[in-house]
């Protein structure tokens, strides 16, 4: 077992907002190509070219279909990776310690040294966050770029996660949970941000934002026709409508 | 465990160096930032100075790094030495490929010129292409428009003056409702989406008009799932209410369309035209004086209730048509498949928006009138389509109807609204007309492709037949402003209008899904003549990867990938403006090929040399140009025009100025972009605003002022339906007279779309779209897309998947009239009960593109376009047109009809051909 910090100076994390999520798939190969040669080994692809290719991902998005009860089908754009959990289940499953969570910032890194690939905290995470990369066998996941968000290398304004910076519709944030002032912490209190299954008590730092309630147009507020164009003929019409000039 | 933890670098080196250049992974031109590791490319993401994706990138443009090092990319000149589709080359040098390419074309351009056909796929240096074309005198030149989304560009140019994508955007900044018609994940990918994100921000509304909820459609706070082919419908609908209402901008269309003008009421060859003065000019009533008045007369106010002489305004043509009850939400609900009050809903929030919520800029500016005005009011209201709408035989009058929608509200050029780049706005009247005739030794008069006003302008030969082997601007598709590459190799094989020697194509993967029917057309690629000979003699194909049409070709001549390159996004073509700025940009080696390969721009000047073209050599015969890049720098098309505008004569000139050797070299240094900013009081209402015409002179769009008003009603088209109803001459062939008098009405109209002739027994529409992270994408054997989507499934709505009794995992017997696939299918619910629909060009053929023989894209993956036939079924005159759209040649790809019969899960889909080889064999 790998203890987690009792607490952590700040709470890194992602805000995911759902009503703006087109499902371009940028944020996932932005991360893959980050990633691929960023921090520790690369993101391997298996038989690429292949009858069944696979790869290592640490961010994914699937496409679900909702039916609400009433109105027509709706299309939800989901994003998947690492939530950073507070009591994130895959670091104390760890046996070795691989995986832990930073006191400073709370990112939830492996430590890929120390990783035997034994797969536990995969099976532990509820959310399906963590890949064992196939060539490497240690296990991948996401770091919130963490190559990036202090990197003196980089102009400041790129230090944020590869995937925030790539998204095209701003779909996702980056920020300090932890601060209450902060634009996540904000977005999250405004939109109603949620914690993606919150019966594992997981305490995710990121959230998603719902989609907005889609509205129906209101049938109340109708155009009323100028007149009656039937009865009054085309001639009557143009009288009207030239009238208001 | 202890809390111990390990220190992780958190400022590793990122990279050797950035070079900056321009995206190619699909038609949008992003900026990218190209990360170097000793040498090598190790990073792409999105420049935050570039215009077009201010530091965003899709998902495609981050995948780029695994098109550079794509096992399919091709290495060397090839020769075919096996039969044609076999796949069977032998390598050669470029100098053998250059001189057999000589030896073929050469001969050709003394005597035959148009026995080359030259036709460019996604093409983004049609400038240059096109100007080689006509510098060899063959009229059969075109790029990829007309199978792609010439419907829109074409209504768009005919009815104001610019069109939705590069012409023009949503004002962004101020729109309060967007409406979103159709598929339009490929034109433009990261502004629309930059757009919809600024939108969700503001909490501005999104409305969906799709028979198709995915993608943008998804995140719309209202969604009409719409039947195909029925928006036009629809959309004059919404135009009836609008007008039963008294909801539309009467001002704005007084002063800035030609809804004053007069239309002659005499019967006769004048009839429909409008009513000219002596000078041949249309003519306004002035509201003032009730007297004639020039249109563009200082403090003219053009009366649209105007009756004079007993000819009354486009205005009450147009209101009379709209108000009639057969446009009516209660009529046509059942058509387009939104019920009435849905439609009467839409039109009232659009007429909330554009006048309640109506905004206006403290801007002071003046018109072409002269008339000053203290502001600019404007209808924050905009929208956007592209294929959806545009694929459709109806598709060139249902985007008339759009635009004349976005006009009614005044929703064009006007803050809040939809806006133009610059070069646009640009009349029909400031386009060249198509030039065609072939003569030996000598270039072509002008450029191919253009914008036709009137019959005499078709081209057509002395006998009537068609000019051109897409018979592009004749009788069957008079606007076809983009050619019709889809018919190509139908009449090269059919002979019809006449036979061709060499077909030499770029780009285009003509052998698979950009096809219609594409069994067929791989028959026609192979078909032999009674001699023994190949029915198409010769072809010569330039592609970066091996893609399925490689196999068909005689001779390749392999390309790079895009950051091997050169390459010129140009004002001349089709630039990256915005519209508060002209922009254009390159693209330049930012590694070097390790391959034999050259760009194909730099292999066709090197052509035009070895050819002796016309602009490609010096008055002693030697070439003018070392490459493209050199070109680029010092080609002008007019005294100081040239392919870029920045950093001319010495560097400090714009637009206009000499050429500067060291241009390329400053765009590199400028992150490979430039742009120009347009005045803040030129930034709205462009096509009337005297200081955006000045701006636009200065920079070289155009030789003196151009204002003019938008075509509500169209003179151009009228006078085809005129020709059609037996006025004038050229004549139309009888056999088309009835369908011109229909397509060719000045005001926008809806007909049904004649996919609709398939009957009954096809009840279900069928449509095609790719996935946003593939659209435009030159192949989607790129490592990581095809590990998102490796395979695609026919999806089918609820009520057909429960009347087939389908389960998942079950297959589907796909029939239309031409043809029948048995695929894959999956139910999806937020769909249009009546359409199936399906990712195209997922489908691949086995063994091309380099991937594995059982790799899913070939064996689960399929395409629509077996289904699809590039003819319409005969008309019973022994007849058999094109299918597409009658004014502009639009592939009519969405006009698709199908039934399907369940059938128990097979191994592969159906049909299936032969295992291609990998051109030229394994280095």
């Amino acid at each position: 077992m790998t203890q987690l910090p009792a607490t952590t100076a700040k709470k890194l994390g992602l805000v995911i907002d759902l009503d703006t999520c087109v499902g371009c798939q940028a944020c996932v190969t932005a991360c893959k190509g980050w990633n691929d040669q960023g921090y520790g080994v690369p993101l391997s692809d298996q038989s690429p070219y292949g009858s069944d290719p696979s790869g290592t991902f640490l961010n994914r998005v699937h496409s679900y279909e909702v039916q609400p009860e009433a109105g027509p089908a709706q299309i939800v754009n989901f994003p998947r990776s690492c939530l950073h959990c507070e009591d994130a289940p895959c670091v104390t499953v760890c046996p070795t310690g691989a995986s832990y969570k930073r006191a400073e910032d709370g990112i939830v890194l492996v430590n890929e040294d120390a990783c035997i690939g034994c797969g536990l905290c995969a099976w532990a995470c509820p959310y399906g966050a963590r890949e064992l990369d196939a060539a490497a066998g240690v296990m991948k996941k996401c770091t919130l770029c963490v190559d990036r968000i202090y990197n003196e290398n980089l102009p400041e304004e790129d230090r944020e996660p590869a995937c925030v910076r790539t998204c095209p519709t701003g779909a996702r944030h980056f920020g300090d949970f932890a601060d209450p002032t902060s634009h996540v912490s904000r977005l999250a209190a405004e939109r109603g941000g949620f914690d993606l299954m919150p019966e594992m008590a997981t305490k995710p730092t990121n959230k998603y934002l719902p989609p907005r309630k889609k509205a129906a147009p209101d049938e109340a507020s109708l155009l009323a026709p100028l007149l009656d164009v039937q009865a009054t003929g085309f001639a009557g019409w143009l009288d009207r409508v030239l009238g208001k000039i | 465990m202890s809390l111990s933890q390990p220190v992780v670098d958190t400022s590793p080196s990122v990279s050797d160096e950035v070079r900056k250049t321009t995206c190619y992974m699909c038609a949008c031109r992003c900026g990218i930032n190209v990360h170097l590791k000793s040498g090598k490319v190790s990073y792409i993401e999105g420049n935050r100075d570039h215009p077009i994706n201010k530091g965003v990138l899709c998902g495609k443009g981050a995948s780029g790094i695994k098109q550079i090092t794509a096992p399919s990319r091709l290495s060397q000149p090839l020769r075919r030495v096996g039969p044609r589709g076999s796949g069977a080359f032998e390598p050669i040098s470029w100098d053998e490929a250059l001189e057999l390419a000589v030896a073929w074309m050469k001969p050709l351009r003394e005597t035959a010129p148009e026995k080359l056909a030259f036709f460019t796929g996604r093409d983004q240096s049609q400038s240059l292409t096109g100007f080689w074309a006509q510098g060899f005198g063959t009229p059969n030149y075109a790029a990829h428009g007309g199978f792609c989304s010439v419907n829109m560009a074409a209504g768009g140019i005919y009815t104001m003056g610019g069109a939705f994508w590069e012409f023009g955007a949503p004002d962004w900044e101020r729109t309060k409702m967007f409406v979103l018609f159709g598929v339009a994940e490929d034109h433009d990918s990261n502004p629309i989406k930059i757009g919809i994100g600024k939108l969700k921000d503001r909490g501005a509304k999104i409305v969906s008009v799709n028979p198709i909820r995915t993608g943008y459609n998804a995140v719309a706070d209202d969604w009409l799932p719409v039947t195909p082919g029925t928006d036009g419908l629809l959309i004059l609908s919404l135009i009836h209410c609008l007008l039963e209402a008294g909801k539309v901008d009467l001002g704005y269309l007084a002063q800035f369309t030609n809804a004053a003008y007069l239309v002659d009421s005499t019967d006769g060859p004048t009839k429909g035209l409008f009513v000219k003065n002596a000078e041949s000019q249309p003519f306004v009533i002035d509201r003032r004086t009730g007297m004639p008045a020039p249109w563009d007369g200082k403090g003219v106010e053009p009366d649209l209730g105007a009756v004079w002489q007993g000819h009354r305004t486009v205005f009450q043509h147009m209101a009379e048509r709209y108000l009639s009850p057969d446009y009516a939400p209660e009529t046509v609900a059942a058509a387009v498949g939104i019920p009435a009050a849905r439609i009467r809903g839409l039109a009232a929030d659009l007429a909330r928006v554009a006048f309640d919520e109506a905004i206006v800029l403290d801007r002071e500016w003046t018109d072409f009138r002269g008339n000053v005005h203290q502001t600019m009011p404007g209808r924050p209201v905009s929208f956007h389509a592209m294929r959806g709408i545009s694929a459709h035989s109806n598709g060139f009058q249902t985007a008339r109807a759009l635009h004349l929608l976005q006009i009614v509200l005044g929703a064009v050029e006007t803050p809040g609204s939809w806006r133009m780049k610059p070069p646009y706005p640009k009349p029909v009247e400031a386009h060249p007309t198509p030039h065609f005739e072939a003569v030996p030794g000598k270039p072509l008069s002008g450029p191919h492709l253009g914008y036709v006003r009137s019959p005499e302008q078709l081209a057509l030969k002395a006998d009537g037949s068609p000019a051109r082997i897409d018979k592009g601007f004749s009788w069957e598709n008079p606007f076809s402003a983009h050619g019709l590459m889809h018919m190509v190799i139908p009449n090269a094989a059919a002979g019809d209008p006449y036979r061709i020697d060499t077909l030499f194509l770029y780009m285009a993967n003509m052998a698979w899904n950009s096809s219609m029917n594409t069994e067929k057309v791989m028959e026609m690629l192979t078909a032999k003549g009674e001699d023994g000979e190949y029915v198409i003699p010769r072809i010569i194909y330039s592609d970066a990867y091996a893609s399925e049409t490689v196999a068909y070709a005689d001779l390749i001549l392999p390309d790079t990938t895009y950051v091997e390159r050169h390459d010129c996004i140009s004002l001349l073509d089709r630039p990256i403006s915005e519209p508060d700025a002209a922009g254009d940009a390159i693209r330049w080696p930012v590694v070097e090929p390790d391959r034999d390969v050259r760009g194909f721009q730099s292999v066709l000047i090197d052509l035009g040399a070895r050819l002796g073209l016309p602009g490609f050599v010096t008055p002693e015969g030697k070439p003018l140009y070392r490459d493209y890049a050199d070109y680029i720098a010092n080609h002008q098309r007019r005294p100081g025009v040239g392919p870029l505008m920045g950093f001319r004569g010495n560097g400090d000139l714009t637009g206009r100025g000499a050429p500067n050797p060291d241009q390329v070299q400053r765009y590199i240094e400028n992150g490979s972009f430039f742009q120009a900013h347009v005045p803040e009081e030129a930034a709205f209402y462009k096509p009337w605003n005297a200081a955006y015409q000045d701006w636009a002179v200065a920079m070289g769009f155009y030789e003196s002022p151009q204002p003019y008003l938008f075509s509500i009603w169209s003179e151009p088209m009228r006078r085809f339906q005129l020709a059609a109803e037996g006025h004038g001459h050229p004549q139309p062939p009888d056999a088309l007279r009835e369908r011109l008098k229909v397509a060719m009405d000045p005001l926008p109209l809806w007909y049904p779309p004649y996919g609709e002739t398939a009957g009954a027994a096809y009840p279900i529409h069928a449509l095609t779209q790719r996935p946003m992270h593939m659209y435009h994408s030159w192949g989607s054997q790129n490592a990581w897309l095809r590990q998102i989507t490796g395979k695609n499934y026919l999806y089918v709505p609820t009520k057909i998947w429960r009347e087939q009794g389908f389960r998942d995992g079950d297959w589907a017997r796909v029939t239309s009239p031409s043809g029948t696939i048995t695929v894959p299918v999956a139910h999806m619910a937020a769909l249009n009960e009546n359409t199936v629909w399906t990712w195209n060009a997922i489908g691949k053929r086995r063994g091309a593109w380099a991937l594995d023989k059982d790799a899913t894209e070939g064996t689960k993956g399929f395409l629509l376009n077996h289904l699809i036939n590039e003819l319409l079924p005969e008309q019973g005159d022994g007849m058999r047109w094109s299918n597409s759209d009658p004014v502009t040649g639009q592939a009519a790809w969405f006009d698709l009809r199908v039934r399907i019969e369940r059938v128990e899960p097979q191994a592969i889909v159906q049909p299936n051909f032969p295992t291609l080889p990998f051109p030229g064999g394994r280095a």
